[in-house]
Order: structure tokens, then sequence, then C-alpha cells
């Protein structure tokens, strides 16, 4: 939240991630953005359109189709004292880099003592909500957050999008940024121009409460929100907690929030068994055990792949009645 | 690079050519591919089809190559090989319901032994190796034939691929259709190579470049490398040399990255028109013996979509169906929990 940011504009959240690249390009030409499809046509969601067209085809790249390559090069970049952004096509997609991520990405500080760091940003498209073919939807972020080294942001509106963007790209350490498909398109708010930022790792509060909190990111919060809404007609108090930030996770505001409400509902799209909503319990259950009213309910996608039948697509992806029902069922604990 | 036929249908290589009834069946097999092409892009704008990646203008790069195979061979296809997948005799019905987003595209007949659409891209290849050595371990002269992009052949995966089959001397066959774009990626942007064919070289497999818009040709090739590979002989690389015309899928807008020059001059390649041409000229084929061939496709595949249309919605348990054999006591617990669900 710099002091450069004056005015500001009504923008979607992929035009906020355009607006928060086209910053980043023009404050530093150090900064390279590649990957598959970004330059002549400006990627296939259009975060980065214009963008060649007006940075040089030098800094705005389309690199040929392997996902390996694309972190492995920009691991080379970063080592060498360039700022890399990656774009991977779809965060399903991400699989074949996973190596160059988990053997690499992560580790460059630790082994060699810091004199090697990376400035890298991988940002990638997740989840679901708009039926695309096998392996488009999957929401892989827990795989990052367990990766040593690397940090992991899924911001959830137009403004945090831009905000922690560009904190990202000026974090010193390599940082996946997840977006959610759902939320490209479907939002519009005020933008604040220039370079503003939204700091890592804190998280915000999208609505206070006093009777649940209930922790979500990304593409979940507009389906949590709709869930806080109708609870607070019925008189629940709900405190909508958007963690913006996995790694480092602001634990503190989770914190705070379930000593205040004593009531903690988690909610993501990614499968149930071993998800990012796992850490958060435990986190919640090793810190907060004392203030607990109920056991921590959480609201996921299922032990199966996402499945791509346009009929039955809306059963996996949490909604917000199923979210009311967990609300529901720790008031009635 | 090999070809039989000129653009206009003259014989370039009367040696290559395979007999009468091969021909024609080829035709009607490419006939069909395209009748599908076709109908798929009006039952999409009338709701009735997802978003589906065309192939129109590539029939002879995979109905020629496909055409090689018997049903005991395997085939890997990725979202682009619809028509490769209908030549080995995947059935219309569930090609629809793949493209439908339903689960009973996912039903393969029992007698084939071709795998769904691939939509990530490369993982299939060492697929195919594995496949083909387990054939060769099971003492059969079965072959397994996997099919990639030329965007495709960047990824780690075709290369390790490659590496395996000759290494292991795999009875594989493995077209690679360069199709000149992976989405707004024209070839010379993919790679720095002009003769995608000869990566074969770097792993001590033949390579073979075709004309990818000439059936007969590409039927030709791949024949012998399957026969190759039956005989033990050992995996070839064959590049199909062709071009998308269409978008990259039936929702892209090739404009932004493409003009219509571009494409232009690639119609008058025309893989379906080439063949009819020789057919015609050669006395194999009349105008009336074609239209009651097209009467009897389109017959056909209003039959299979009348077929894809009865087959029922999924139910939302089943999104948790088939991961594995015994469902885990979460699995039963999450299905509990989706069947609660559904009764409130
Ligand atoms: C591993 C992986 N990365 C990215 C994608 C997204 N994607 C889908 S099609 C495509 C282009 C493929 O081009 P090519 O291999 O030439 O095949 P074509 O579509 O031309 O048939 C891309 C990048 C994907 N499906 N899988």
């Amino acid at each position: 939240m710099t002091a450069t940011a004056t005015s500001t504009r009504t923008m979607t959240m992929v035009a906020a991630i355009n607006d928060a690249l086209d910053v980043a390009l023009g404050a530093d030409d150090t900064v390279h953005i590649f990957g598959e499809d970004v330059g002549v046509m400006g990627g296939v969601f259009r975060a980065t359109d214009g963008l060649q067209m007006k940075y040089g085809a030098e800094r705005v790249f389309d690199t040929p189709l392997a996902e390996a390559g694309i972190v492995g090069m920009g691991i080379g970049m970063g080592l060498a004292g360039l700022k890399p952004i990656a774009e991977i096509q779809f965060a399903g997609f991400l699989y074949p880099a996973l190596d160059q991520i988990l053997s690499h990405l992560g580790r460059y500080r630790h082994r060699t003592r810091s004199r090697y760091h990376l400035p890298m940003v991988i940002r990638a498209p997740y989840g679901g909500g708009v039926h695309t073919p096998e392996q488009h939807a999957d929401s892989p972020e827990a795989i990052l957050a367990h990766t040593p080294g690397v940090k992991v942001v899924i911001p959830s509106t137009p403004a945090d999008a831009k905000g922690l963007l560009l904190s990202a790209i000026n974090d010193p350490d390599p940082v996946f940024f997840f977006e959610a498909i759902k939320l490209y398109r479907s939002v519009k708010e005020e933008v604040p121009a220039g370079d503003y930022r939204v700091p890592l790792g804190k998280a915000r509060l999208v609505t206070e409460g006093d009777d649940v909190t209930v922790i979500c990111y990304g593409g979940m919060v507009e389906v949590v929100q709709k869930a806080a809404d109708a609870a607070r007609a019925a008189g629940i108090g709900v405190e909508v907690v958007d963690l913006r930030t996995l790694v480092p996770m602001d634990t503190e505001t989770v914190l705070a929030s379930v000593a205040k409400t004593g009531r903690a509902v988690i909610v993501t799209e990614a499968p149930r068994t071993a998800g990012f909503h796992s850490e958060i319990s435990a986190v919640i259950a090793e810190e907060a055990i004392e203030y607990l009213r109920a056991p921590v309910v959480r609201v996921t996608g299922f032990d199966a792949p996402y499945p791509p039948f346009t009929a039955v697509e809306d059963v996996y992806r949490p909604n917000p009645l199923r979210v009311a029902k967990a609300i529901r069922q720790v008031m009635a604990y | 690079m090999v070809q039989c036929l000129a653009p206009d249908g003259t014989v370039v290589r009367p040696e290559l050519l395979p007999e009468p009834a091969v021909r024609l069946d080829l035709y009607r097999q490419m006939r069909r591919a395209r009748h599908f092409d076709e109908r798929g892009w009006v039952l999409y704008r009338q709701g009735r089809l997802g978003v589906f990646p065309p192939f129109g203008g590539m029939e002879a790069s995979q109905v020629g190559t496909a055409a090689a195979l018997t049903k005991n061979d395997w085939l890997f296809p990725t979202y682009r090989d619809t028509g490769a997948a209908l030549t080995l005799g995947l059935p219309i019905a569930r090609t629809l319901a793949y493209w439908r987003t339903s689960p009973h595209g996912w039903h393969m007949p029992a007698d084939l032994k071709v795998l769904p659409f691939y939509i990530p891209i490369a993982t299939q290849y060492p697929q195919a190796v594995g496949a083909a050595l387990a054939e060769r371990r099971k003492g059969t002269r079965n072959v397994a034939m996997a099919f990639i992009g030329d965007g495709g052949s960047s990824e780690g995966d075709f290369h390790e691929a490659l590496n395996f089959a000759g290494a292991l001397n795999a009875p594989c066959v493995f077209i690679l259709q360069n199709n000149g774009w992976a989405i707004s990626v024209p070839t010379r942007t993919q790679t720095k190579a002009t003769d995608l064919s000869r990566r074969a070289d770097g792993y001590g497999i033949p390579g073979v470049r075709v004309d990818g818009n000439d059936a007969l040709a590409t039927y030709h090739v791949t024949r012998e490398a399957v026969e190759r590979a039956r005989s033990g002989g050992g995996p070839t690389l064959i590049e199909t040399v062709t071009y998308r015309v269409k978008p990259h899928t039936v929702a892209d807008d090739p404009s932004r990255y493409r003009t219509e020059a571009d494409t232009a001059g690639w119609d008058a390649k025309d893989p379906v028109l080439r063949l009819r041409a020789h057919l015609l000229g050669a006395g194999l084929m009349t105008e009336p013996s074609e239209a009651a061939m097209l009467a009897e496709i389109a017959v056909e595949f209003e039959a299979a979509l009348a077929e894809a249309d009865s087959y029922p919605e999924p139910t939302p348990a089943e999104i948790l169906d088939h991961v594995f054999a015994e469902p885990t006591p979460q699995l039963k617990q999450q299905r509990a929990q989706i069947l609660a669900e559904e009764q409130a």
C-alpha cells in the first residue's frame, strides 16, 4: 500500500493482473515475461495482452511448449540477475515442471547459503467453476505450499491481484501466484493505479462476525461470502478470512479470529485428503484448541480427479449451500 | 517429403498406390471424419456439443496413419485426433459423448485398445512405449501408435519416449502431426528445427517426413513403419506435414495470431478433395457412388447422435466412481455426503 497509488480505475481481475505486469515491466527492465501463448496472443486469458507490443519480444516472449523448460530456464535467468515471470497456461499443466520446482526452485537460496536467490514469479490459472476440459480445473496449491522455499499467493479480488502480484514480483524469493479462472472476469472493482502493493503474508478480513470464522482464499471467497450473507440473515455472525497468501500464512489473523468466534470452517476446492485446509486445521488445533467450541469443519472438493462432466461439475466444487451447512454444523455442536 | 498424389490428385509415385479397395476405404474414412468435424461445429453452436478441437484439413494425417493399424494395436490419441480414433473403430456415439463432457465418452469398447483423448500434452508418448514393450513381452506382434503435435514435440516426455523406444527397440509408431501451430505459436517460434522428422536421428531411429495432406502417402509410410515394428525392427517417427486450417478449438479466435493469407494456400491442398480427384479420375468412384457413400455416412452419424442423446446424464455420486477398485473409507464417506446433499 505505497503512497504512489493515487487514482483508481474499475477493472476485472485479469485486467488488474495485466496492469500489474505492465507496471513491473515499466519499472524494471530486468523483468521478463514468458510462457506458452503469452506473446502475440496475449495469453489464453489475455493476462499479458498488449505487453509484447509495448515492451518488445525480448522481454515478453512465447516459449516452446515445455513446462520443465519454462521453469528451468526461468531459474537460470533468475540466478543470473533477471526477474523472470513465467506463465503456466493452466495450473493442471505445471506437473511436467514439478522436477524443476521441487528439486530446485525453492532450494537455491538454501543450498548456496544465500549466494544465489530466485526472484521468480510463476503465474498459473487454477480452479473450477467454468466447465473446462479434463485437468484444466485442478487446485494443486498444497503441492507448492508443501515445498520449502516457495511462497504461494492466491488473490480473490482485482485490487488484491494487482497489489499482491507487484509484491510477488518485488519479492527476492520464488512466488507461486495462482489465479482463480472463475474470478478473472466475474468481478470488477476499483484498483489503485501505479505501483500499488499489498504485502505478502497478511490475510484480509472480508467481513467481521462473532460466531464463526470461515477461512478461505481465491475462488472460494465469493462462494463463502454468499453463505456468510445467508447466515447473517439468519442471525449468525460470520467472520470471513481471506488468507491471500498460503505461504507465508497469516496465522495471527486466523488465530485471533478463531479466539474470538470459537468456531472454524475452512473452505477450499482442492481434494480433501492432505489439502492446505488440513494445514490450517492443524494450526488451529495446535494454537487455539482452548478457544474452540466445536470441532473444525473442512468444506472441500473430493478425493477424486476434478470431474470434467458439465452436468455434475458443480457437485465437486463447494457451493454456498455446502458452506452454509458447515456453518450450521459448527453452530449446532 | 514422401508424396503419392499431387494436390490436384494426379499420381506422382505410382509405386506407392495401395490397392483400389484400400484407397476407397481411406476416402470413406476421411469423409466420416470430416462429417464428424463439420457436424460437430453445428452441434457446438446448438449447444449439443461442448468445446472441442476441430481437425478438418488434417484427415489424411489422422486417417491414413490410423488405418495402418489393426484392432489389436494400441492407439494413444490427443484431443485433436478424433479422426484417428474413429478410423480405428471408436464408435461415433462414444466420441460425441466425450466432447459432450459425458463419462460415457470414457467407456471404451472392450475390443479396442484406444485410450480416451489425452488433454495434457506429450504425457502419452512414454506410455505408448510401455504398451509396446508389454505387447512384445507377451509375445504378440501388436504395436502401439501415439500422436503428438509440433508443439508437443518440444516437451521432455516426447524426447524421453523416443530415446526409450530406440534403446529398448519398442514396437512403437510415433506420429508427429506438424500442423503449423501450437495455439498461437507457429512452428518457427516453437523450434529452430525445420524438419521435425530429423529429430529421430538423435535417438537412432528412422524418421520419415510425409505429405500429411496425402492419405495415400501417410498410409504407405505408416504401414511400412507398422510392419517394421511388428517384425522386430523397432520404432519409427513419422512427421506428417499438414496445416490446422481451423481454429485451435471451436472457441478460439485465430485472427489474433494469423492472417487469412496464412491459411489460404492450404485450402488448395485439401486432403479429402485430393483423394476424391484421384478416385474419380481413376474410375474407382463415380459421383453417384460417392453420393451414396456420403448418404450412408450421414445416416450412420445421425444414428450415433441419437445413441449419444440416449446416454443418461451422470449422477452426482458418479464423480467419485472408479477412483480405486475398492473405494476407500474416505470415498465411501464422501459418497454418503453427496447422496445426503441430493436428498436435502
Ligand atoms: C502439458 C500441457 N501444457 C499446456 C497445455 C495447454 N495447451 C493445450 S493445446 C496446446 C497447444 C498444442 O499444440 P500442438 O502440440 O502443436 O498440437 P495441436 O493443438 O496443434 O494439435 C497447449 C499449449 C496442455 N494441454 N498440456
